[in-house]
């Protein structure tokens, strides 16, 4: 069986239990640990649903990931494995920054200008590892992968350009203009009392509506799954099965670039210099994977990650460990896997005998 | 002359401490693809090896004990990695990006659970980590102390891949693993036991991924630190297929990665080049080769393809 | 010629039964071989044969029923059970590492040793040793992707032997063989029932139970139907007992005199995805109203040929004229739309998209053609009624499978979506490769239905296929290809069996009146 229908008809009922099995496995780590899980999940649970302004925090934090999750949900769909989302949400962060810090613009034509080069440059960053795969028949997750960290230290580099690189302490970039951030207004930040609420959620339900959109009721939609499912029967078919290969990975690149314009020009406003890699690429992942691949999966998904992630920093002020929410996921992801295994088990024992 | 030479003793010493690490957790890849099976997981394996070699090293006082139990917990992935993708016919690229998740936390995790929420393990005294070989021997920056005065086990990782030449090619079990790497089907109408040669190989790739990480703390680095491998497993795996899913192309595409690295160390001295720029040579450069000079990697033909038995 | 001892009970198979899931492959299944026979199990596609000796050899566990090998009842849980038992078997599709030697394929998994390396010196030698005593050529050295089918085979029935066996199955051996080859795989059977081994021979091909055989096994529907001794019964009584019900092999058709040419190609030079040069200046002519057979064994160029022809491939020179323009190295879209229509080789591979409705395949050449799309936006709507018509007139089961995946339909029904598609597209040249392959006798009479409608609608019919039965039953003017040419040419009813295995195998008609 091919990866794409594993992954397509992953349902909700064995999400449910392999997000039950995470945070259970999480509670026995932490016992183990010496922290009790009850104050644990206690402080998680309520520093998600606490307060207004938890939950906007939480949905602040999702916004990017959805686009990510969508970037690699669209690449599944397309029979492609876009590990490289990593890589195209930085360049896409970059992209925004530099256009938000060099340009002087109006509102709103700003905003668009960042978030065209976002797109522009995740697509970019997606085709050229098309190019490599149709051209020169180079594995793409090995490109995949250099570019992730080509990105990486572009990144740096240009946070560390004299005309980038902010004056005063602080290893990032200068805070984008303005004019280029897309900050909810006054009266939503006043209500949630959220600094950081932002416009990101909307712009990622949209890009999810969209690629549904595209992938289900489109022509291009039709010729990008033939493809995905079997490139050798959309060949047969007449369609031109590189063209739609690229268009595809530019499309994943887009997405994910606009993640990474959402989270510079919402929450971030800059560009820090980086340590080690962001994980918006890799989160991506396991959005797709636990949103089923499908587009409103992955709304729903990225703000369980978001409100992990959000949630999960607030646990050590009982001493927990935030790295248990990454345990935690590891192990959703882990049980997806295997799920379809248990489907084929319980059916035989329906079944059969 | 002498300044030449200096610079190549240099040079050479930063591929002896970039090389190793990579050498061992790509040859590990090694058996894992080679037996039809994809390990991205190399990444996490290296991490909790990495953290275990540190952190046994620096309770026991012995160097080449924590890289041993460095291996163990790699392995220890590695049977979580072969469960999902050879029991339970998982797709493998999810099962590795699972460890990769769960691994590196975890190490973490323990780390600020054992030393007082520091995601920094203490920093071993020389003692405690790899012993150098022919030490005092070379005056301290000449050319033999660089090139010789180096830790035995990148000396060991190299003669590895002899061995393991020797088991891919010349042993019944080696030529097991490429047959079910291409045709697990063919395999088990021969009795040969798929699930079992699959399952050894799997957690061989995680064991030698966690000395690869266990390296790297116990030797390059004195300590655990959560960024301290930063990409060196899908470095190894680039590696891997870089180098046509044999261990003598996997050692030549690590030799450069490691020369780029070395380069990298040299260049970085003089300060000329933004160290950014200078960072991003070995994946260029990778791309580059890939570009230019190296055909199509024939990937073995099960690789990736979950195999169930029929009942 | 028979060597059968018949005090001698090599295997019995008592009351077999196996199921999967619901689904009952065999039903009470008995079989009885005697040392030095040969017992043909004769079966159609889906009868449940393969499942039956999947079980003799390991791969399946049986639901009920008792084994014995030699008189001694026994339970088979693996193929090692099997081969310390003396079973071997030969599968339909080769069971070979692609890059390894002859030599190590032979040896994979009993491999001698010297010290910790493996003695491949030692197995070469008992290699040849082997293959002169049954007189199976083989060249220990070459790896298999370099070898032919012929020879893999032969590899095969080496490994077998290799691993000691009495008891040889040979599932579907003749498969991709030429009428020569098979005259010598025969004799081999022979050579090694002489030598007091048991063969069992699984096949649908009535021709080579009748040259081969001494008992055969019927199964239908993974029932057992009856076990008969070949010399007392004929092909016709063979094939009713097989179907359960009267076959007519041959296909009517109506006289009709062949119009203007459609599709014309000349001195085609191409290559294969090895880069080797696999076709070597092929001319080829069909025109309307006619069925023009191609004849060969697999490998000598068929399949790029037919890629070439529906733009999957370019070649290197040569011309492919469709109505008087060449389309040479154009697009499949070009091709489709000059009005080249295919049933493709492998119709999971390139027929259809498995994961796609069967409504959706329906429309694979046409999703961007109106009414099924406007300005890009699909017409779910139309595109179902469309369906909805088709699995009516072509009778595609189950009724209403217009939104289940094309994967989950049986492989006839699934070349009926692709024969429904390809019909009404109404292009002006069809090409079949294999249609018929892995196909009940059901399925395989509605394929050559629709193959000889296509002719009688004034079409032209390009049959490629590996079956010379097919081709002779069908073919108007038959074409015979061998390393990449047209080496003969016959008239469809002066086709003669002998003449076209001749030509297939490399001698030319001249050659052979001589």
């Amino acid at each position: 069986m091919s990866r794409k229908d594993k992954i397509l008809n992953g349902n909700a009922l064995y999400t449910f239990i392999a997000i039950i099995i995470g945070f259970v496995a999480g509670a026995v780590l932490l016992a183990v640990a010496g922290i009790n899980p009850g104050l644990a999940y206690g402080k998680l649970l309520n520093g998600v649903f606490g307060q207004v302004k938890y939950i906007t925090w939480s949905i602040v934090y999702a916004a990017p990931l959805i686009l990510t999750g969508l970037s690699v949900a669209f690449s599944f769909r397309t029979g492609v494995f876009n590990i490289g989302a990593e890589g195209q949400f930085v360049v896409g962060s970059i992209a925004a920054c530099t256009v938000g810090i060099l340009f002087d613009l109006p509102a709103p034509i700003h905003i668009l200008l960042c978030i065209a080069a976002a797109v522009a440059a995740g697509a970019v960053w997606g085709i050229i590892v098309g190019f490599l795969k149709v051209k020169r028949g180079i594995n793409e997750v090995l490109s995949y992968i250099m570019f992730n960290w080509i990105a990486f230290y572009l990144s740096n580099y240009i946070v560390n350009l004299s005309a980038i690189h902010r004056t005063g302490g602080g290893e990032a970039s200068k805070d984008v203009a303005d004019s280029a951030r897309i900050l909810a207004p006054e009266f939503i930040t006043k209500l949630t009392r959220c600094t950081a609420a932002n416009w990101g959620i909307v712009i990622a339900v949209a890009a999810a509506v969209l690629v549904w959109f595209v992938i289900s009721k489109t022509t291009l939609g039709y010729q990008l799954r033939a493809v995905g499912f079997s490139k050798t029967a959309a060949e047969y078919g007449g369609i031109n099965t590189n063209k739609m290969f690229l268009t595809a990975m530019a499309i994943s690149g887009a997405l994910a670039g606009l993640g990474g314009a959402v989270q510079t020009l919402g929450m971030a406003g800059r560009v820090s210099q980086f340590a080690s890699q962001e994980q918006y690429g890799f989160q991506g992942i396991t959005v797709a994977l636990i949103g089923s691949s499908h587009p409103v999966g992955c709304i729903f998904a990225g703000i369980f990650y978001g409100a992990m992630k959000y949630g999960g920093g607030k646990l050590s002020l009982v001493k927990a460990p935030a790295e248990v929410v990454d345990i935690i996921m590891g192990i959703i992801i882990f049980f997806i896997a295997i799920a379809h295994m248990f489907k084929v088990i319980f059916n035989r024992k329906k079944g059969g005998k | 002359m002498g300044i030449i030479i200096k610079d190549l003793g240099l040079l050479i010493n930063a591929m002896l401490i970039a090389t190793p690490p990579l050498l061992l957790a790509a040859l590990g890849s090694c058996f894992s693809e080679r037996s039809g099976v994809v390990n991205i997981g190399i990444e996490g394996m290296m991490t909790i090896g990495a953290f275990v070699g540190s952190v046994v090293a620096y309770y026991t006082g012995n160097g080449w004990f924590g890289f041993f139990c460095g291996g163990l917990a790699g392995a220890a992935f590695g049977v979580l990695h072969a469960v999902a993708c050879v029991s339970f016919g998982a797709d493998q690229t999810i099962s590795g990006t699972a460890v990769n998740f769960i691994a590196p936390g975890l190490a973490i995790f323990l780390c600020k659970a054992m030393f007082d929420n520091s995601s920094d393990s203490p920093a071993l005294e020389t003692a405690s980590k790899l012993p150098k070989m022919f030490n005092g021997i070379f005056p301290a920056g000449s050319f033999g102390y660089n090139v010789l005065s180096t830790y035995s086990a990148a000396y060991l990782s190299f003669l590895l891949v002899l061995v393991i030449w020797f088991v891919f090619y010349k042993t019944r079990f080696g030529m097991r693993l490429r047959a079910v790497g291409e045709h697990p089907k063919a395999c088990e109408t021969l009795g040969i036991n798929v699930f079992r040669i699959r399952y050894i190989c799997v957690i061989l790739s995680g064991f030698l991924a966690g000395l690869g990480g266990a390296y790297v703390t116990l030797a390059t680095v004195s300590q655990f630190r959560p960024n301290v491998i930063v990409g060196q497993g899908f470095i190894a795996i680039s590696a891997v297929i870089f180098g046509k899913f044999t261990p003598q192309g996997t050692l030549k595409a690590c030799l450069l990665f490691g020369f780029c690295n070395g380069l990298k160390s040299l260049l970085g001295a003089n300060n000329i080049v933004s160290p950014y720029l200078i960072s991003m040579i070995p994946y260029v450069v990778t791309i580059l080769a890939l570009i230019f000079f190296v055909g199509k990697s024939r990937v073995p033909a099960a690789n990736g393809k979950p195999y169930l038995k029929a009942k | 010629m028979s060597n059968v001892d018949k005090h001698t009970v090599a295997i019995q198979m008592t009351g077999i039964v196996k199921k999967f899931g619901d689904f009952t492959a065999n039903d009470h299944i008995n079989l009885t071989v005697h040392k030095g026979e040969v017992h043909a199990i004769l079966g159609e596609n889906g009868a449940g044969k393969s499942t039956l000796m999947n079980i003799l050899y390991g791969l399946y566990q049986p639901t009920e029923g008792t084994i014995a090998v030699n008189g001694e009842e026994v339970v088979i849980d693996s193929p090692q059970k099997a081969i310390d038992l003396g079973i071997g078997m030969v599968h339909q599709h080769f069971m070979l590492i692609q890059p390894f030697t002859v030599t190590e394929n032979i040896v994979l998994g009993m491999e001698p040793k010297k010290g910790i390396a493996v003695d491949i010196k030692s197995a070469r030698n008992r290699i040849l040793d082997l293959s002169g005593r049954y007189n199976l050529k083989v060249d220990p050295d070459a790896k298999i992707e370099d070898i032919s089918v012929g020879m893999q085979q032969r590899v095969e029935i080496l490994k077998v032997l290799y691993r000691g066996a009495r008891h040889l199955i040979l599932d579907e051996p003749t498969a991709s063989l030429t009428p020569q080859e098979i005259t010598e795989l025969i004799e081999i059977i022979h050579n090694l029932t002489a030598d007091g081994k048991s063969v069992i021979l699984i096949t649908h091909k009535l021709k080579e139970i009748k040259a081969a055989a001494d008992y055969c096994t019927i199964i239908r529907q993974g029932k057992y139907i009856n076990t008969v001794d070949v010399d007392e019964v004929n092909e016709n009584q063979l094939a009713s007992m097989m179907v359960g019900r009267d076959v007519e092999f041959q296909v009517a058709k109506k006289e009709m005199k062949p119009g203007e040419t459609v599709l014309e190609v000349k001195d085609l030079h191409a290559k294969d995805y090895r880069d080797v040069e696999i076709l070597k200046g092929l001319n080829l002519k069909v025109r309307r109203g006619e069925i023009v057979g191609l004849a060969g064994v697999d490998g000598n160029g068929q399949s790029e040929l037919v890629e070439i022809l529906t733009g999957l491939r370019k070649g290197i020179s040569g011309q492919v004229e469709i109505l008087g323009e060449d389309l040479f190295g154009s697009t499949p879209r070009k091709f489709f739309e000059k009005g080249v229509t295919s049933i493709p080789e492998d119709r999971q591979k390139h027929g259809l998209v498995l994961d796609f409705t069967v409504a959706e395949n329906l429309i694979l050449q046409n999703f961007g053609k109106e009414p099924y799309s406007k300005k890009g936006i699909l017409k779910k709507d139309l595109i179902r009624k469309h369906a909805t018509k088709l699995i009516e007139k072509f009778d595609i089961r189950p009724s209403g499978c217009e939104n289940r995946l094309a994967g989950e339909l049986s492989g006839g029904n699934q070349q009926k979506v692709i024969i429904a598609r390809e019909v009404t597209n109404d292009g002006e040249l069809l090409i079949a490769m294999n249609p018929t392959r892995g196909l009940d006798v059901g399925a395989i009479e509605f394929v050559h239905k629709y193959i000889v409608e296509q002719r009688n609608k004034n079409k032209a019919v390009l049959l490629v296929s590996f079956e010379l039965d097919e081709i002779m039953s069908l073919s108007d003017r038959i074409e015979v290809i061998f390393d990449g040419q047209i080496v003969g040419s016959v008239a469809g009813r002066d086709a003669d069996e002998n003449q076209l295995g001749f030509m297939m195998a490399g001698g030319t008609k001249h050659e052979q009146e001589r």
